[in-house]
């Protein structure tokens, strides 16, 4: 196990390091000049060149000035916004804090919901079944940006019950404006958990052992929970933890959608700007996440299922 | 009576596909049919809803909608083929490629396939927004990229398990030069997986690029696309006028469940087919 974990945590080190290179890189050959941006299209002196490049490291060369802001990201430093003139971490993370309590939130209502019924389908054939299967077929089409103008109009423009932006204060405030958000953002994703959910219940339903148990007269709700559900959460927990790694990118549109001031909405507003270094750092910061998430996700695997483990060494 | 491409998918697979053609030929020639000029504006009729050849009414800017979603198809269908096409091929190509060296090449593949795994598509797009400004062009190639991993995971797997194959062997022996093995042979018979993730894919690319519109980074304003509809729709969603959003985003969920369902079928094919 501690082999498998060291050689996890290397991977994910490693995928950090490449892809804060790919990010440092591919907005290091944009286009634009940002002493122009600094300038406000004046032409300054050469002096006053001089000294803004100095201020902004920008008279290194690219692997010294990539290896400053790998260094200053490791210490939670991500630079200065040069339009802004304001710290990139001051300006991430005040927005963070929404994001993450909406992917929360999000991956609160897919799990509870989308394992429901999946549940509910999978030990129920017949009429609830085919129920849940149109309904997650439909809500898995359903692209999160549609499923917030729907659920925008319904419940905050006719019914009322919800505001229609803003993110909130305090706790109660802040769950009654996030709960349409959080539900467009795991729309889809709650349906994909569904689906996985009831196809391994079925799959286990099916099973020699779990016939065996069920002939013995063993109650089925105990069978549900020491056989079938245990060995069902193997699939459950990987696409589940996939499913909810990808929603840290998709935030972005629902932040849009209901004029949220998240991260992910920040990023485009940043990026529409040319703001460079506030896309650097949010992008940094989004796929830091991803990349801890979807490692976590492995590890879980490895912990409910050891066969994984013996797979490895194999190798 | 079976469209050959389709044996095997149930009169389902076949509903699906006949909305999909549908959908692609509404892409193709959508601007040509639409019985309005999709970008005359008239402010006076905004939100106004259908009268007269008008049949579903006009947009915020008093623009006819009908003749805005057909003329909308285009990008939003489009953009997923192109995404489609350059994904498949490229992710065709390393994997087989990978599959057919092994050794060094499949371990630097791969390894390069997984760094790209950690970048979520509509980030990609963001970023490349960023650096070359926003487009349908910067768009579709941030998904290209984002989607080309998944398509060459897949198909390395079983282009690795056609490699071992003994007929693969027996025309090696034969002195056949490797690219016509590939050509000939192995991508043959791979095709139904590969056609079944294309059509997989090819729902998300949808989603994903009309989400990339609807964040003002991919189709931009006042052209019409159903993605940039659904947003340009959301301040009349507030005032009470919803149909442009509702509208655009039903084209996309419908041509989507399409896709979805069909995918699923042809995936189905292709796994019982391996076995």
């Amino acid at each position: 196990m501690l082999r498998f974990l060291l050689r996890r945590l290397a991977m994910l080190v490693a995928t950090l390091l490449v892809s804060s290179f790919v990010i440092y890189g591919s907005l290091y050959l944009a286009p634009g000049n940002p002493i122009a941006a600094l300038t406000g299209g004046r032409t300054p002196s050469p002096e006053a060149i001089a000294i803004l490049e100095a201020r902004y490291n920008l008279d290194e060369p690219f692997l010294v000035r990539y290896g400053l802001w790998l260094k200053g990201a490791v210490t939670g430093d991500l630079g200065v916004s040069i339009p802004l003139r304001q710290e990139v971490s001051d300006l991430i993370t005040q927005r963070a804090g929404v994001t993450a309590a909406l992917v929360l939130y999000a991956s609160l209502i897919i799990l509870v919901v989308g394992i429901g019924l999946g549940l509910l389908a999978g030990l129920r054939a017949g009429a609830v079944d085919t129920t849940v299967v149109v309904v997650t077929t439909i809500s898995a089409a359903f692209p999160a940006f549609v499923a917030a103008i729907v659920l925008l109009l319904v419940f905050a423009v006719n019914l009322g019950w919800f505001p229609a932006t803003g993110e909130g204060d305090g706790f109660v405030d802040t769950i009654r404006h996030m709960t349409l958000p959080a539900v467009a953002l795991g729309f889809t994703s709650m349906a994909l958990v569904a689906r996985v959910t009831r196809s391994s219940v079925r799959e286990e339903l099916g099973r020699e052992h779990v016939q065996t148990a069920r002939s013995r007269g063993i109650p089925f709700r105990l069978i549900v929970r020491r056989h079938v559900l245990r060995n069902a959460a193997i699939p459950i927990t990987t696409i589940a933890g996939l499913t909810i790694a990808s929603l840290i990118a998709v935030a972005a549109v629902v932040e849009r959608a209901f004029a949220m001031n998240g991260l992910g909405a920040y990023l485009v507003t940043a990026a529409s700007n040319k703001d460079f270094a506030v896309v650097q750092g949010i992008a940094l910061v989004l796929v830091a996440a991803f990349v801890i998430m979807n490692t976590v996700v492995d590890l879980l695997y490895a912990l409910l299922d050891p066969r994984v483990k013996v797979g490895s060494r194999a190798q | 009576m079976s469209v050959p491409g389709l044996r095997g998918t149930g009169l389902l697979g076949h509903v699906c596909a006949a909305v999909i053609v549908l959908a692609l030929i509404v892409g193709a020639v959508g601007a040509w049919i639409a019985p309005h000029d999709p970008d005359f504006v008239d402010l006076d009729l905004a939100y106004v809803g259908p009268f007269a050849d008008h049949l579903i009414g006009f947009d915020g800017r008093g623009r006819d909608l009908l003749s805005r979603l057909l003329a909308g198809a285009r990008t939003s269908l489009l953009g997923p083929v192109a995404v489609v096409a350059v994904a498949v091929t490229v992710g065709t190509l390393l994997a087989v490629a990978a599959a057919w060296f092994g050794g060094m090449f499949d371990t630097i593949v791969s390894a390069a396939l997984d760094v790209l795994f950690a970048f979520p598509g509509i980030l990609i797009a963001i970023v490349v927004a960023a650096v070359f400004g926003p487009s349908l062009r910067s768009a579709v190639l941030a998904l290209a990229v984002a989607y080309t991993p998944y398509i060459a995971r897949v198909l390395r797997g079983s282009a690795l398990r056609e490699r071992a194959q003994l007929y693969i062997a027996a025309l090696e022996v034969q002195g056949l030069a490797a690219v016509a093995i590939c050509v000939r042979h192995l991508i043959p018979n791979i095709l139904g997986l590969i056609v079944a993730q294309g059509a997989v894919l090819f729902g998300y690319a949808m989603v994903d690029l009309a989400a990339i519109s609807f964040l003002g980074l991919g189709v931009q304003t006042p052209q019409a696309d159903w993605g940039v509809m659904v947003s340009e729709g959301r301040n009349g969603v507030l005032q009470g006028y919803p149909l442009e959003s509702l509208a655009a985003g039903l084209c996309i969920v419908v041509v989507v469940v399409a896709v979805n369902l069909l995918g699923e079928r042809l995936t189905d094919r292709a796994q019982r087919g391996a076995r």
